[in-house]
């Protein structure tokens, strides 16, 4: 049915449009219209519709603008995201008083000047002082913004500092995994051609740092604390955006990046200013990585500091989850690593004789 | 070239494939293999027109997608089999070589190939005054290379793994590993073939352009006397000329990495569970290639387009377009630096922070040209006596698209405020409006204004108008939306935004968008009827129907090969003359002499009267124009 009266609103469509160039024509013809002298009847319509469109666009412009404002802006929760929001919005208004004063003089221009029968258009092929005013400024109004820019952007681009909290997101298609540096705060070697099914960071065993790493599904991080985020891919190119904090770095294979920033609210406290108990940070990709780009998300959740230290020392070390990787520590390593991954002497002595009596058996 | 000078007397006041005594031409060598520039810009526009309803169609399949999640699919199975999941549903894959081939096509094969290709060809012989190109045969080449990789691009949509799915940008790893989007495998070496004839078409075209232009203007013609169109055209074949080769370079380099186990661009890549043999290539390297010539292809679509509009606004407003000079150094400014902004299109890609600072300021710098350039049309409407033709519209379209579209480049060529901004939908918005809906629109007038000299007769102007308004309007809806859909973040290039609390939003604005591209494309077919309807029952076009100056309308109704019969005619003013103070018409064309206007001479160009009587002006008139 809904197609029927598709294909009929189409058809009619189609016939009144034949019917207006047809009547056009032959309008044409009975005016003798065969030399371009005169100009076309329809001439001040066009000046019209500018008009109203020009009052009408700018209208709903700043109508959505203002009316939606909420559903369109994010809030934000990070530091920097509060300067390059500034940033953003001091643009804004640079931009929108000067595109609606352009447009509304294009528009009235296009209005006023209108072709009149007898008329001649002014001839005034140039005056440079309003060119060199119209070059001049701009340049010095997009120079205030580009120096305010630089300096948003060096800051934010600095080196973290020492004492930051890092985590690194390791992106993969169509996913992502989240390693943190344990209780040593180093994060451990990992090398690309350790990677398996099981040691999906592909972690450097023979590094002593690597022990304590553990691996997370969600990216716990600490309100009001620095954090360095270390990113990398596996496989493609994917792109970590976490747009409440304004944080966007791309994830590449084979060149490590890095992003830092500082959260402002945690997640609770984003629930009640937003009333939205259901409410989580989401982390998503936006570099295009394959069939499941669109659906590459994973949880944010941003602590008090207490809340994350505790949270922290509530996680179990990769080795501690994977104790058959024990194997592939170097034999005078195995001890130490037992202690940071926290296994118990026991049961990590009883798994290596296990994976000794399995090797004597296999011979 | 030699040819066509000898013999072009004999063939006065004939219909437009008239044949040379010498070479008989019969249908292939008049239509198909014709080295004429006219036959050759049809050639191209066909084929452009072509790409744009394949292209525009391809955006409203995956805006179905978009703005109706939840509508089943079904009724496309017939056309796409097996790219409709058994739910009825695209499949997610085949939404983003949609995406893909989308974006391909729309800027390099309608909008660099349908627009330069185009009116390059058309206009440079006829508005400086020359028989034909400098090489007709390369000319015929360049379309055959173009027609060529037309074919393997439109191949690659019926083999089973479908056409390429990494973006337009192709960035490997992705457009690298077959095994990580099935649109890596043969799609992706058919883009790669189909780029490559394709930049040998560009090249060739290119080197046609800049010689011709250079060369072959006839006497009187200097450089300060080019209509902007053809300092336009000038301008885009060098950008096109040092930038392609690059593209070239990245693409060879790309094809070395996927089928001969080089290591370019890949390095520590794990997939499908093995670790690849790769190390030390540089994803960012390829990034930094396209770019060189992605951003320069910026303006090459562009420019042509600023062009056109520049001369017809000037035309219609029936006033010289102000500001000639600084016309052509805002266009010279913008093609130098278009090669040194490339880089903003990487700020968050992991590049060196440094080298972003300096992307900015350079970035933000190419917007002075821009302004420059808004401000002169908007003066060159003042006081006017504005005539709305088809083309006038879709003229003042552009001007608008540009102001819209340029302006959020202002915010997205700071790298600050990129970071929350790059790669969501106010991007798409960004260049949708400033490149390519101004582009667009710019093809748009160009085919309006210069119909009676491509086919000797009228488009129906009430049509156009409809069509306008439809257009313009219709685009609006489409990509205004989307500046809040990206200042809310929603990433681009998703299928589906309901994995996100954060983007579940905007089912309205994204009902509305598609909506809009739906009925954007229809209107389009007004244009086509309207197009191809007048090409063979138009009202017969008078020789100069929009009272232009330019050398074109000086040619015959239909002209033929050799353009003039007889004579070239000579020129001896700058093309802008319109509503000279004391002229008895509001404009003069070019070949009027000096001396022939001494009621509405300015006081220099009086003094150029001896040089016209002396029959060297071409010589001596080397920038007297104030």
């Amino acid at each position: 049915m809904t197609t029927l009266i598709v294909v009929l609103g189409v058809a009619l469509v189609l016939v009144i449009l034949y019917l207006i160039f047809k009547i056009s024509n032959l309008v044409s013809v009975a005016k003798a219209k065969t030399s371009d002298d005169e100009v076309d009847s329809s001439n001040g319509v066009h000046a019209l519709l500018f008009i109203l469109f020009m009052v009408f666009g700018l209208g709903g412009f700043f109508w959505y603008s203002y009316a939606h404002f909420d559903s369109y802006t994010l809030p934000i929760a990070s530091e920097h995201g509060a300067w390059t929001d500034t940033l953003f919005w001091i643009t804004m208004a640079v931009t929108v008083v000067a595109f609606t004063i352009i447009s509304i003089i294009k528009f009235v221009f296009l209005y006023q000047y209108q072709h009149k029968e007898g008329r001649k258009a002014k001839f005034y092929p140039d005056n440079h002082y309003l060119e060199l005013a119209w070059t001049i400024i701009p340049a010095l109004v997009l120079a205030l913004l580009v120096f305010t820019g630089l300096r948003a952007w060096n800051d934010i681009t600095s080196p973290a500092s020492e004492n930051a909290e890092v985590v690194e997101v390791i992106a993969q298609q169509f996913a992502w995994t989240v390693r943190y540096p344990g209780k040593d705060n180093v994060l451990g070697d990992y090398h690309y051609q350790k990677i398996d099914a099981i040691n999906e960071f592909g972690l450097d065993l023979s590094d002593n740092k690597s022990f304590d790493d553990f691996k997370s599904l969600e990216l716990h991080i600490p309100k009001g604390k620095e954090v360095l985020m270390k990113i990398r891919a596996k496989d493609v190119l994917h792109s970590v955006f976490l747009p409440h904090f304004r944080v966007k770095m791309d994830a590449v294979p084979g060149m490590p990046t890095q992003f830092k920033f500082i959260a402002t609210k945690t997640t609770s406290e984003m629930r009640d200013e937003l009333g939205n108990p259901e409410f989580n940070y989401e982390l998503a990709c936006t570099e295009i990585c394959g069939k499941g780009h669109f659906s590459m998300k994973m949880s944010v959740v941003v602590d008090t500091p207490e809340d994350f230290e505790k949270w922290k020392t509530g996680q179990e070390a990769w080795l501690k989850q994977n104790p058959d990787y024990l194997k592939n520590v170097p034999a005078g390593l195995r001890e130490s690593a037992m202690i940071k991954a926290g296994i118990s002497v026991e049961s990590g002595v009883t798994y290596l004789e296990g994976v000794k009596a399995a090797a004597v058996g296999s011979n | 070239m030699a040819t066509t000078h000898t013999h072009t007397n004999i063939d006065v006041h004939h219909h437009d494939d008239h044949e040379h005594e010498h070479h008989e031409g019969n249908f292939w060598t008049n239509y198909i293999f014709s080295q004429d520039h006219k036959v050759i810009a049809k050639q191209f526009l066909i084929t452009g027109i072509f790409w744009a309803l394949f292209g525009g169609a391809l955006s409203v399949i995956f805006r179905l997608q978009l703005g109706f999640p939840d509508m089943t699919l079904e009724w496309l199975r017939p056309l796409l089999g097996g790219w409709i999941t058994p739910e009825g549903k695209i499949d997610p894959e085949f939404y983003l070589a949609l995406v893909t081939m989308h974006g391909t096509i729309m800027v390099f094969f309608v909008l660099t190939a349908g627009l330069s290709g185009t009116f390059s060809n058309f206009l440079i012989p006829l508005q400086i005054g020359a028989r034909d190109m400098a090489s007709g045969f390369m000319n015929m080449l360049s379309y055959w290379f173009f027609f060529l990789s037309s074919v393997v691009m439109l191949s690659s949509f019926f083999i089973e793994t479908g056409p390429a799915g990494g973006g337009w940008t192709v960035y490997p790893p992705l457009s690298a590993l077959p095994q990580a989007i099935q649109g890596s495998g043969l799609g992706m070496t058919l883009w790669l073939v189909a780029m490559a004839l394709f930049i040998v078409s560009t090249l060739l075209g290119g080197i046609n352009y800049i010689t011709t232009i250079i060369n072959m203007r006839t006497r009187g013609m200097s450089f300060t006397r080019m209509p902007l169109t053809i300092w336009a055209f000038f301008f885009t074949a060098i950008i096109g000329l040092l930038s392609f080769p690059v593209l070239f370079a990245a693409a060879l380099l790309l094809i070395f990495d996927r089928s001969f186990g080089t290591s370019f661009f890949l390095s520590d890549i794990y997939i499908g569970g093995e670790a690849l043999a790769n190390v030390g290539g540089s994803p960012i390297l390829f990034q930094h290639l396209f770019w060189f010539l992605g951003h320069p292809e910026v303006y090459i679509v562009l420019l042509p387009a600023l062009g056109i509009t520049s001369e017809i606004i000037a035309t219609n407003s029936r006033k010289p377009i102000f500001g000639y000079k600084a016309m052509i150094g805002s266009m010279l400014f913008i093609a130098i630096l278009s090669f040194i902004v490339w880089a903003h299109h990487m700020f968050v890609t992991g590049m060196n922070p440094f080298l972003g600072s300096i992307f900015m300021l350079l970035t933000l710098i190419i917007a002075v040209p821009s302004a420059v350039k808004i401000f002169n049309y908007v003066t060159t409407l003042w006081k006017g006596n504005i005539r709305f033709t088809s083309a006038m519209l879709f003229s003042i379209g552009l001007v608008s698209f540009f102001l819209t579209g340029g302006i959020t480049g202002i915010f997205l060529g700071n790298s600050a405020i990129d970071i929350q901004l790059h790669d969501t939908y106010f991007v798409v918005a960004h260049f949708h409006l400033v490149m390519g809906s101004a582009s667009f629109f710019g093809m748009l007038a160009g085919i309006y204004h210069w119909f009676p000299k491509f086919f000797g007769r009228m488009m129906n102007e009430r049509l156009g108008y409809i069509h306008f308004w439809l257009t313009f309007v219709g685009v609006y809806m489409v990509f205004f939306p989307m500046h809040y859909i990206g200042i809310a973040g929603f990433p681009r290039r998703y299928y589906s935004w309901t994995n996100f609390d954060t983007f579940s939003g905007f089912t309205d604005l994204n009902t509305l968008v598609s909506v809009a591209a739906i009925l954007t494309l229809s209107a389009q077919f007004i244009f086509l009827f309207n197009f191809f309807y007048s090409i063979f029952r138009g009202r017969k076009a008078s020789a100069n129907p929009w009272k232009s100056t330019t050398l074109e309308w000086t040619t015959p109704r239909n002209p033929g090969h050799g353009n003039w019969p007889g004579e070239i005619p000579a020129v001896y003013r700058w093309p802008y003359d319109y509503s000279k103070p004391g002229a008895k018409d509001d404009f003069i064309p070019q070949t009027i002499p000096f001396s022939e206007t001494p009621e509405s001479n300015l006081p220099h160009e009086n003094e150029l009267i001896k040089l016209e009587t002396t029959g060297d002006g071409a010589i001596v008139v080397e920038g007297n124009k104030h």
